[in-house]
Parts: structure tokens; sequence; C-alpha cells
């Protein structure tokens, strides 16, 4: 599938055009990525080191992995947002950027393996290798998305 | 007193250069103190939301503050050493740079904010621990803390921008 004429009409909606033709929308709307990354990964990681046996063991793995859900899914809300209102912005440098579709790639991976395998090990009482696996899949996924995402500016 | 002639020669040292002028030395170093964001103020962010009431409640304070400040710490030396590599690497712009040293300033306040807080309301944590809601001189501390990081995460943004490198001339 050709995906570069999509990419050229994300491109040119009129969100994208205005993003780019603005001084001060782009970066504003990094920081708000940034911010929402930050919240987001603090959820993530906090239940995976949970799962590992460390950080709030005071609290069990199902009660802290609820207490943190709406955090989650706010900041998981904002970043789906500025990111989509990036990529309109600069959807031809994104469509020639390997990092980018690495990091779309990843992400895919991430959403399913957190969808299905951590949902239900967060669930359910799973052994101290089945939790710290799911854990160490999950950090290691989430940072690959992060890193990749953070190299669409170099490449 | 004036920095600026030993942020010259700073920025004329073998390792300065190396970091600069390496295609990926200055990414890396840049990706890491990006991502450890997340270790940080992750989980600073964790405690903020529990001093002001709006998150983690059913969790005593002294739980959230005694497991997670230990990361964050560990969070905060990987950001600092990151940071420094990336100032080291072009002193010169960064101490010039109005976003950087707002940035030093709020980080400087959140050290404030932050001695406060522990030597202030939470000596007295036992009395509050298990409240849903804290005590209002702890709700004012998770506020402080979270506005306080988040326009250092914005200035550190914003010092990318070479806006008023090109006003300066």
């Amino acid at each position: 599938m050709d995906w570069l004429p999509l990419f050229q009409w994300f491109e040119a909606t009129a969100i994208g055009t205005t993003i780019r033709e603005s001084l001060w929308l782009f970066p504003m709307i990094q920081c708000g990525h940034l911010l929402a990354l930050a919240m987001l990964g603090g959820a993530v990681l906090v239940v995976d080191l949970r799962l590992l046996g460390l950080g709030l063991r005071a609290v069990p793995v199902g009660t802290l992995a609820a207490q943190v859900h709406p955090w989650l899914v706010g900041s998981l809300a904002v970043i789906i947002g500025t990111g989509w209102l990036m990529f309109l912005s600069e959807a031809l440098k994104c469509f020639y950027s390997p990092p980018f579709w690495y990091k779309m790639g990843l992400l895919v991976v991430a959403t399913v393996f957190a969808l299905t395998v951590r949902r239900r090990v967060l669930g359910s009482e799973v052994g101290r290798v089945g939790a710290g696996l799911t854990a160490v899949t999950s950090m290691g996924l989430w940072l690959g998305v992060g890193f990749a995402g953070r190299w669409i500016a170099f490449y | 007193m004036n920095l600026l002639p030993f942020f010259q020669w700073l920025e004329g040292t073998a390792g300065s250069i190396a970091i600069r002028e390496s295609t990926l030395l200055y990414p890396i170093i840049e990706t890491s103190h990006v991502l450890t964001l997340c270790l940080f103020l992750g989980m600073i962010a964790m405690l903020d939301l529990r001093l002001m009431g709006v998150g983690l409640r059913g969790v005593p304070v002294s739980a959230v503050a005694g497991n997670l400040l230990p990361w964050a710490l560990a969070g905060f030396v990987l950001m600092a050493i990151s940071g420094m590599l990336l100032f080291y690497s072009g002193p010169v712009r960064a101490s010039e740079n109005v976003f950087f040293r707002v940035k030093m300033v709020m980080i400087g306040l959140t050290g404030i904010n932050a001695l406060l807080f522990h030597f202030t309301i939470y000596r007295r944590v036992a009395d509050w621990d298990v409240d849903a809601t804290p005590p209002w001189r702890a709700r004012a501390a998770g506020v402080c803390s979270m506005v306080l990081w988040c326009l250092v995460v914005i200035c550190g943004r914003m010092q990318a921008y070479n806006w008023f490198d090109k006003a300066r001339g």
C-alpha cells in the first residue's frame, strides 16, 4: 500500500497548515506532549515496578493499577491528541523519517501487549517470574516508543 | 560575577567539542534526558497527586513518599548528569538563554518547596497519613511542586528554540 497520498492529505489539512505556519503553536504542543509523557510514563512505571516487587510495595498490584488508571487514561488522551497535532503539521517529514515508522510499529506492539498480556497479569495472581517478565517487556516496549519518538527530530 | 569567560573556556575543551560535533552522542544524551522524565517527574507527580488528594487516595502518604522518593532521587541524578552533559556541550549559548536561566531558578524553587514541606507539615504526617484529602499545607506543597516542575519542563523544551538568540543579533 502506498501511504504517500494519505500523508500528503494530512499535511494539507487546515489544522496541519495552521500549526506549521505558526511560530508558537508547535513548541506549545510539544510541551503538552512532554508533560503528558512524564505523567503517562509515571503511571506505567509505577505499576511495572510494582510487578517487579519494587517501588510502591505497600499496595497490592491490582489496587495500585486501579488507583492509577484515571491518570493513565487522561495522560494517554493528551499524548495521543498532541501527537496527532504534531503529526498533521509535519506529516511528510514523518513519512520520510525512519524513526517515525519504528515508533508507530512499536506503539502498536506496546498497545496490544498492554491491553492483552499486561491487563490479564494485573487482574490475576501470576507467579513472580511471569509478573517480572511482563513488567520488563512493558517497560522495554514503551522505552522503545519514546526513544524512536525523540529521534524523529534527528532523522 | 561574570561567568561568561569561564563558559567560553569550557566550550573550547575537548569534551565539549566532542559531544557537540558527534552524530550520535548528543542525540543519545538528549534522549536519555527526556526519557528519564518518566522516572523522575513520573514518580514526583504520583506523590504530588497524592498530596493534592486527587490520586492514589487509598494509599498512605508516607508509603507513597517512602516507596517512590528513592526512585525519584535516582531519576534526578540521571537527569542532572545528562543535563550537565547537554549544558557542557554548549555552555555559552545555554547560559545566555532566558529559558535556561528561568529553568534554573524554577529548579531552585522546587528544592525550597520540598524542604519546606519536609520540615513542616510532613513532620506530622502520622496525623494525616491515611486522609484521602491531606491538610491544605500539604495540598499547597503538591500544587507548587506540580506547577514548578511543569514550568521546568516547558522552559527546558523552549530552550532549544533559538528565537531569542536571533533577537540578540
